[in-house]
């Protein structure tokens, strides 16, 4: 990489909120595996191309393992502290290599099985309804932020975990203080402090007094075949947690948003809802709000696209540059409900692919039939282009969405 | 079309029941399962589908 005199700064900014930022598209057209400097000076490859994100992600050279001191950093972070193995974060899927990785993630997958996630539905239908419900009661003007997109997700990942909702304030709180790319690297630990001591907490509690939840079933299946330890139980009850509410929660806000700006597509959707579960992964595509979780280290020299990233070198894969790739998805500027856009990789691709992808469809679908029927006349009070995006944050979406009907 | 799966490489992320419910399923363990392994030809298209959004590699096919 050293042959390379210019190399931009990452991440890039938007020029439009609703779209990835306009550079992604030059370098795909120019270099679609191009080198850029990181906040802290490092060099990493920037990949913008769905085709080479997909092969890259699903090689198995190319590994997640944060604590590798090549591994490329985001935002501002401490390099020691990510490689601590007695932070719970470090001992996740999410930070791991096959096979601990494969041990990691088969612990729970069969709790997020499309038929498992199906059973959900009646469920997740009644939490929606009381949400809906409580706006109704309200008669608004409200944040739709806090008073659908936030507790539906929130809701259903502390019932399927066995989290008291009642706890959320300091967890919604400590995840966002996480996310934000503004907040300090001490606040951002100290958030993430909290959040693991309450998930210690928790999770001694259910060791010792099991209920009817996923951590009750992951901590008795644990005892029969020990593969997980009492900090990797930490650590996946809050992954599952984070991971499992703020995205959707921006989805669900960024969808809305775009729906009521394109009143025909609304429409139909209204008279079609079969059309929404394609429509849904139109919107993964567009939005692409979990951007740079896909980035790698190289752990050997890899062949791609004409160059060679050598072994130690950091990757980040784009994936709102690869579900921008015109060659794969025509005017990809369009929202297009009528898209089969269903190979994006909006969660991600390879082994670590989106363990909640399921739930998160159905939660996505649910919310979007049920508001749109239950309250036609809903509309923004100020215009989508004022909204406060979250520029600020790792994972894309809006702090707040105004609205009444 | 002969359908192989490898289950040691699944994932469970659930992407070829989505895409071929006729075809495919995940057993008890989450993991891919192949309920017929020589699909009629109405499925070809889904499987193809199902093979490409595999996030593994896990499922494989000999035309
Ligand atoms: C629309 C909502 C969501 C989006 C866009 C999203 C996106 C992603 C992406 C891109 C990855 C891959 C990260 C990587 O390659 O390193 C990922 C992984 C993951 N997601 Fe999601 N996610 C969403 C919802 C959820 C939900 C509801 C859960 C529920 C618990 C969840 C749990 C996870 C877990 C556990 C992983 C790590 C999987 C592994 O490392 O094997 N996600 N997600």
């Amino acid at each position: 990489m050293t042959d390379v005199a210019t190399a931009p700064s990452f991440p890039m900014p938007r020029e439009c909120p609703m779209h990835p930022p306009a550079e992604y598209a030059s370098l795909r057209a120019d270099r679609p595996i191009a080198p850029v400097t990181m906040a802290d000076g490092q060099r990493a490859w920037l990949v913008t191309k769905h085709e080479y994100a997909r092969t890259l992600l699903a090689d198995p050279r190319v590994s997640s393992n944060r604590s590798h001191p090549a591994f490329p950093i985001v935002v501002d972070s401490d390099r020691e502290a990510l490689a601590d193995p007695d932070r719970p974060f470090n001992r996740t899927m999410l930070t791991q290599d096959p096979p601990t990785h494969t041990a990691r993630r088969r612990a729970v997958i069969t709790e997020f099985s499309v038929r498992r996630v199906q059973e959900m539905r009646p469920r997740i239908q009644q939490i929606v309804d009381e949400c809906v419900d409580a706006m109704l009661a309200d008669g608004g003007p409200l944040d739709l932020v806090q008073a659908l997109s936030l507790p539906v997700p929130s809701l259903v990942i502390c019932e399927l975990l066995g989290v008291p909702y009642a706890d959320r304030g300091s967890f919604q709180k400590d995840t966002k203080m996480v996310l934000n790319r503004n907040s300090t690297v001490e606040e951002r630990f100290a958030a993430s402090d909290r959040l693991n001591q309450y998930m210690d907490e928790l999770v001694t509690a259910k060791e010792a007094a099991p209920g009817d939840d996923l951590l009750s079933r992951l901590i008795i299946k644990n005892r029969q075949a020990v593969t997980l330890d009492h900090l990797d139980l930490v650590g996946m009850a809050s992954l599952l947690l984070l991971a499992g509410h703020e995205t959707t929660a921006n989805m669900i806000s960024l969808g809305v948003v775009a729906l009521l700006e394109r009143p025909d597509e609304l429409a139909e959707l209204r008279t079609s809802p079969g059309l929404l579960p394609q429509a849904i992964e139109e919107m993964l595509r567009y939005f692409s709000i979990v951007d740079t979780a896909t980035s790698r280290v190289a752990l050997a020299d890899i062949e791609i696209g004409g160059i060679t990233i050598r072994e130690g070198e950091a990757l980040v894969i784009a994936v709102n540059a690869a579900n921008w790739d015109d060659e794969v998805f025509a005017e990809p500027q369009r929202l297009d409900i009528h898209r089969s856009a269903r190979h994006h990789v909006a969660f991600g691709f390879g082994v670590h692919q989106c363990l909640g992808q399921n739930l998160a469809r159905l939660e996505l679908e649910i919310v979007f039939e049920t508001l749109f029927r239950r309250i036609p006349g809903l509309r923004l009070t100020v215009p989508a282009a004022d909204l406060p995006y979250k520029d600020d944050a790792a994972i894309y979406g809006i702090h707040e969405v105004p609205v009444t009907w | 079309m002969r359908i192989n799966v490898d289950r040691d490489r699944c994932v469970g992320a659930g992407q070829c029941v989505l895409a071929a419910a006729r075809v495919f399923d995940q057993d008890d363990d989450g993991l891919v399962t192949v309920l017929t392994l020589d699909p009629p030809a109405e499925e070809a298209d889904a499987v193809r589908e199902a093979v490409h959004l595999c996030p593994s590699g896990a499922i494989s096919l000999v035309e």
